[in-house]
């Protein structure tokens, strides 16, 4: 029976350095564990409410920092929450830890591999961790291998291994022990677009055998491709849930033509207002607007020659097809990669 | 309690060991053995030292391979795991407490100390001989003083090795160890800084003392040493202080 993931107002503040479960960078980490700087409180988690259902893909999707990490340590033991809950089906994810630890199965941001080990021994090790009998383990190790196409090279150390065959390993071990529920943190970073594809069809598959997938991303390509539904987060907190189609529907137009000008008057905006087609007139910083519309490249020449006839200066547009990248827009007025 | 997740972290454990045996005994023994043959061999026969100092080196040697093999064995792998390969975290994603992860170190370290003690014994005694008078007079208290030395190793192997920061471990070894070892009564035995009173007293809080009288107590009854109850219950006190400080500075650093 499928299993789903509940946490309810998590707040998490950090008071000192970066976490280590929380994906932050290892070298301002090494420098930030100084103890010498004052100790600044930061806000990651900032009442973050979501429901997964049992099993569905959800994703997780926002701008770095915008609290995603924290949210998958913390529903992973990792990360200790400053208050709120996090359940796991039925289980409270702080109070029945051993517990919630067997159902899950974590995909780090970045590769933790035991160096000390062989590609095969660290799939074979974990399944010991898990208790699972010697031959079981060993034939689901051969089978993880052949699958991640990591065969070759099992017997050997990985610390040779490059990003993306410790990418591979790392999901493999996450499915060693055939967790209800999977954390993928990133899961595609850094890997090229064939490794991609394959991640995307072995994802597709294990949700297919009853499991739920969370993955975070910043990648609207692997949000659509793959999520039932996303919460888009910013800020440490949920701005929007849904399906991916019910997201972009949110959208007015669904086009979004962002303009910046040498100069411009609030008539413009006006005057943009009434083309048609033209849904909602945002001014964006001081030189810029965004107009979310039905329709895209059609209404420049209109919104050029309004422009000229109202002496501003058109000096750069950008036209954005509908996805959940200008959904993001829509709900911050900040671009996924900004 | 999962001990099937127990077993299997320990069995882990004893792989990678095994693996780097022959770099782990050099890192061990090689030091130790130079020493012994130094002072055992060199000194003694050149008639610097009396022959009596090879039985009274022995224990302070065996303390010093134990002690340092214990800390190494599991402050080690903690620093760089938790600072920098995070390769831990594998194993507290295991279905089990952590405080139970921090303990399968614990006892992990314990074991390569032991090994590093009952091997350290037949080398220095084949450097040495002839006239090292080793007599192992009650096994069972030898057993538990090897016992709680290892304990003190991995338990200080843990509570330094969640402590200190990747970049301090050189100031680890110049400002902890090496103070350890020379205020330690390795190379001598305690009643030797009688004439340093103030020294003989400051040094009672390294725990290393004990050790090294606790050996020599044993092994080599016919030197002075301190009395065998208070070596126990002073390294029964730094097991349990280490280990509880360990525990601490474990869940602290696993957990963010």
């Amino acid at each position: 029976m499928a299993v789903g993931i509940r946490t309810q107002d998590l707040r998490k503040v950090y008071s000192s350095a970066p976490p280590l479960g929380a994906g932050g960078g290892f070298i301002a980490r090494a420098d930030a564990k100084g103890g010498k700087q004052a100790k600044s409180e930061v806000p990651a988690l900032n009442g973050l409410s979501l429901e997964v259902f049992p099993g569905e893909i959800f994703g997780l999707l926002g701008p770095n920092g915008a609290g995603k990490s924290t949210t998958v340590g913390v529903l992973t033991t990792r990360v200790r929450p400053t208050s709120g809950r996090a359940w796991i089906g039925e289980h409270d994810v702080w109070q029945e830890q051993a517990l919630v630890k067997r159902l899950i199965g974590v995909v780090p941001q970045r590769p933790n591999l035991d160096f000390s080990l062989t590609a095969r021994e660290i799939l074979v090790f974990h399944a010991a961790y898990f208790g699972i009998g010697s031959k079981e383990r060993n034939e689901r190790a051969d089978q993880l291998l052949e699958k991640f196409k990591l065969t070759e090279r099992a017997q050997q150390m990985v610390r040779g291994f490059s990003g993306g065959m410790m990418q591979r390993l790392s999901i493999a071990r996450a499915m060693m022990h055939d967790p209800q529920v999977l954390f993928l943190d990133e899961p595609s970073a850094g890997l090229d677009p064939q490794t991609r594809i394959l991640l995307w069809q072995i994802i597709r598959e294990y949700h297919q055998a009853g499991r739920t997938v969370l993955l975070t991303t910043h990648n609207m390509e692997e949000a659509d491709a793959l999520c039932a539904r996303l919460a888009i987060v910013d800020h440490g907190h949920v701005i929007a849930v849904g399906t991916p189609g019910a997201l972009k529907a949110t959208i007015p137009g669904g086009f979004v033509l962002r303009l910046r000008f040498g100069n411009q008057t609030p008539e413009l905006l006006e005057r943009f207002q009434s083309l048609a087609g033209v849904r909602e007139v945002r001014s964006a910083d001081d030189m810029g607007v965004d107009i979310y519309a039905d329709r895209g490249g059609s209404l420049i020449p209109e919104i050029a020659s309004l422009a000229a006839s109202s002496g501003a200066e058109l000096s750069d547009v950008h036209i954005l097809e509908p996805s959940l990248e200008n959904l993001f827009l829509h709900h911050t007025g900040r671009s996924l990669r900004d | 309690m999962n001990w099937k997740t127990f077993f299997a972290m320990l069995a882990r454990d004893a792989h990678v060991a095994r693996r780097n045996a022959i770099q782990l005994l050099m890192q061990t023994f090689l030091q130790p053995l130079l020493f012994v043959f130094i002072f055992g061999r060199v000194m003694v026969g050149s008639g610097y030292m009396p022959a009596a100092y090879k039985s009274l080196l022995l224990p302070g040697i065996i303390a010093i391979s134990m002690v340092f093999t214990g800390i190494w064995a599991v402050a080690m792998p903690l620093i760089a795991e938790f600072q920098w390969t995070r390769e831990i975290e594998d194993r507290l994603l295991a279905p089990i407490d952590v405080a139970w992860i921090a303990i399968e170190k614990v006892i992990a370290g314990m074991l390569q100390a032991v090994v590093a003690g009952l091997v350290v014994i037949p080398l220095a005694w084949l450097v040495l001989r002839p006239g090292v008078e080793i007599s192992i007079g009650t096994p069972f208290t030898f057993a538990l003083i090897i016992v709680l030395v290892a304990a003190f190793s991995a338990c200080g192997g843990l509570a330094l090795g969640c402590s200190i920061n990747q970049q301090h471990i050189g100031l680890m070894f110049s400002m902890v160890m090496t103070p350890m070892i020379f205020f330690g009564c390795t190379y001598y035995p305690w009643s030797a800084l009688k004439t340093f009173p103030v020294l003989q007293k400051i040094v009672l809080i390294n725990p290393l003392v004990y050790a090294s009288e606790g050996l020599r107590a044993t092994l080599v009854p016919q030197f002075s040493h301190l009395s065998m109850t208070a070596v126990l219950i002073a390294l029964f006190f730094f097991d349990t202080l280490l280990l509880i400080l360990g525990l601490r500075q474990f869940e602290k650093k696993s957990v963010s």
